[in-house]
């Protein structure tokens, strides 16, 4: 087992390096450079200024340099530099914004389980059942609705006949924790009901696959009742698979808080990206998406190892 | 028994195709109805210029948001364009964009799998750490990224969408080739000196024409929903051409609260065709993954199934009912 961890960490150290390549390579590609976007705001411009504003920025140097530079900053001290275009700490913006998508990215994936893994239970012992049928319907309906489209009738029919809107100014958690669910609970169900269904679809499989066992049987034979079969010998095998399913789904999880982020005000990491790409402000896009991609590897790392930690039949060699 | 011999001798004649579409038909009637939207999504976007009652882009400046009405199918927006039309054309962008983006992801994951699951040592090792790199960028950010470097025009975002997508799904091809890559036929190959090239054609491509299939079947909704997410964001294709996302952003997101009809159709038919796409996909796979297929059990057979047994056969089929 130590040797797996052992091992997964030294993985993550190539992949995390050519995803920070990656981030850096491409976000410097990008034309209408930050230095256009700086200087259009100047009321006089000249081709002095262009040279200025790119020196100031660092940006005369030689790419891979600038590279150097910027993983030291990040490794040595932590920092992810300044943002371009505010020329304050890059890190200053994340730290106010990670937490407003941190909640909604939690609350969301609760509300997915807790609609995915009853109805992929029932839907698996009764399966091919009138009850099954609308659960599946359901299932492929939540993958298929997109999550942007469903958050725009959230928002547009509710305005229309009751002439409510939800509000703008962030309610900060910490001074009123009912408004701030109030707040983010609408949101957390739209992005979690695209979640769900992928989830239950799994959770479905996973339990008619396990149902079909020889040691269902023999709990069968032995006289238990659906529910002691059901529960304790079926679904504790079933979880597991699914539990990789909703670490697998992270990345999907980032892009929908990026919509819905967008759609009901909410001032997150999504937000701010979005704000950064349209601005060209290459630290700011390439600090969130480094840290997206490292926030990923994580995850997607605790979640093999609790896979390994919760079944004994994993061995790691 | 001697009936049940020749009923699978007879099912045997069907060629792969035709029993394709029997199964369809006879065991998954959602699948069916999936099938009949994705064609009806390739007709209504071959033939979108026929179809479309106007123009995308005509203006009728004395009609601007309106209802569903016979002149106007599905009302109009704010410009007094018809929201049918414009439906229409951007149906016809998701089919090209689903179907191109798709074949190109195909492509790629046939190539990355294959390769790094058949050489597979330090070949497949750098290489899957360079899919590790791809997969854990969010699809969105990522694509939102590319899209802003070169400029969005619909032959990009399909080779970007393409090419990401395929990325990532290498990994069920890998998967598929590396299961297959240890059967006797294939070592017996590579030791009468059948050359690389010709063990992949001849052997493992057939082999692994299911997963593909099924890869390429489920991938196009996923495809179109990427390109529509983009789309909605303003990182899909620019106007004017507008696709099914484009017509949910802009200026309609500040009169839908006076006319909802404007966002409310092209939400519904996006979601109605990768809904059908989905359906279709799922009876695909269905049918093409045998490991899918009913077992037996008491969860595992339906009634019919059970009835066609005990018609069939001389096993007394309560025996497996009762199990």
């Amino acid at each position: 087992m130590r040797a797996y961890i052992l091992r997964r960490l030294l993985l993550i150290i190539p992949t995390l390096f050519i995803v920070s390549l990656i981030v850096f390579t491409s976000i410097r590609l990008i034309p209408g450079s930050v230095v256009d976007y700086i200087v259009s705001s100047y009321e006089f411009q000249t081709k002095a200024d262009l040279a200025t504003v790119r020196h100031e920025l660092g940006l005369d140097k030689p790419m891979l340099e600038q590279y150097g530079i910027w993983m030291g900053q990040i490794i040595v001290h932590g920092n992810l530099g300044k943002s371009m275009i505010t020329q304050e700490p890059v890190a200053q913006d994340i730290e106010a914004r990670w937490p407003v998508t941190v909640e909604l990215g939690i609350l969301a994936l609760i509300i997915a389980q807790l609609i995915a893994i009853p109805i992929g239970i029932y839907s698996a012992i009764r399966q091919d059942s009138v009850g099954d049928f609308f659960a599946r319907t359901f299932a492929i309906l939540a993958i298929s609705v997109p999550n942007f489209f469903l958050a725009t009738l959230v928002i547009v029919f509710p305005s229309i006949w009751w002439h409510y809107m939800p509000s703008i100014k962030l309610i900060e958690f910490t001074k009123n924790p009912l408004g701030n669910l109030q707040m983010f609970i609408i949101p957390a169900i739209v992005l979690g009901i695209s979640m769900a269904g992928l989830t239950m679809r799994m959770t479905r499989t996973m339990m008619l696959e396990v149902l079909r066992q020889d040691y269902i049987r023999t709990a069968w034979s032995k006289g238990l009742k659906e529910r002691v079969v059901v529960l304790r010998h079926a679904l504790k095998n079933a979880l597991l698979p699914i539990i990789t399913i909703i670490g697998s789904q992270i990345p999907l999880l980032v892009g929908g808080s990026v919509i819905i982020e967008n759609i009901f005000q909410l001032p997150g990491m999504g937000q701010l990206f979005i704000n950064a790409i349209g601005q060209r402000d290459y630290t700011l896009v390439s600090s969130v998406v480094l840290l997206y991609a490292v926030a990923i590897v994580i995850i997607n790392l605790a979640t093999d190892l609790t896979y390994g930690m919760l079944d004994p039949r994993v061995h790691y060699n | 028994m001697a009936d049940t011999t020749t009923k699978i001798k007879t099912e045997k004649k069907r060629s792969g195709i035709a029993d394709f579409f029997v199964r369809l038909i006879r065991e998954k009637p959602m699948g069916l109805i999936g099938g009949i939207i994705t064609v009806l999504l390739l007709v209504v976007g071959i033939f979108a210029p026929l179809l479309a009652p106007y123009g995308p882009n005509v203006m009728h400046a004395l009609n601007p948001m309106q209802g569903p009405s016979l002149q106007f199918w599905m009302g109009t927006d704010w410009l007094g364009r018809d929201i049918l039309s414009r439906v229409i054309y951007g149906a016809r962008i998701s089919l090209i964009v689903g179907l191109a983006a798709t074949l190109i992801a195909t492509i790629v994951e046939i190539f990355i799998g294959v390769l790094s699951g058949y050489i597979g040592g330090k070949f497949d090792l750098v290489v899957q750490r360079f899919v590790d790199a791809v997969m854990c960028f969010p699809a969105l950010i990522i694509l939102m990224v590319i899209i802003s470097i070169i400029k969005p025009s619909m032959i990009n975002i399909i080779f970007v969408l393409g090419i990401q997508m395929g990325i990532g799904g290498s990994r069920v091809i890998r998967s598929a080739v590396i299961g297959i890559k240890e059967n006797l036929y294939i070592q017996s190959a590579v030791a009468i000196g059948a050359p690389t090239w010709d063990v992949i054609r001849r052997h493992i491509l057939p082999n692994i024409m299911a997963p593909i299939i099924i890869e390429f079947s489920t991938r196009m909704p996923a495809v179109i929903l990427t390109e529509a997410s983009l789309s909605f964001l303003g990182y899909g294709i620019p106007p004017p051409s507008a696709s099914l996302g484009a017509l949910l952003s802009g200026s309609a997101r500040t009169y839908m609260f006076i006319s909802p009809w404007m966002v409310l159709w092209p939400g519904l038919v996006l979601s109605v065709v990768v809904w059908g796409v989905n359906m279709f996909g799922d009876a695909v796979r269905d049918i093409l993954d045998p490991r899918l297929r009913g077992g037996i059990g008491r969860y595992g057979l339906s009634k019919k199934s059970i009835e066609k047994i005990k018609s069939q056969s001389n096993i007394d089929a309560d025996v497996v009912k009762a199990d």
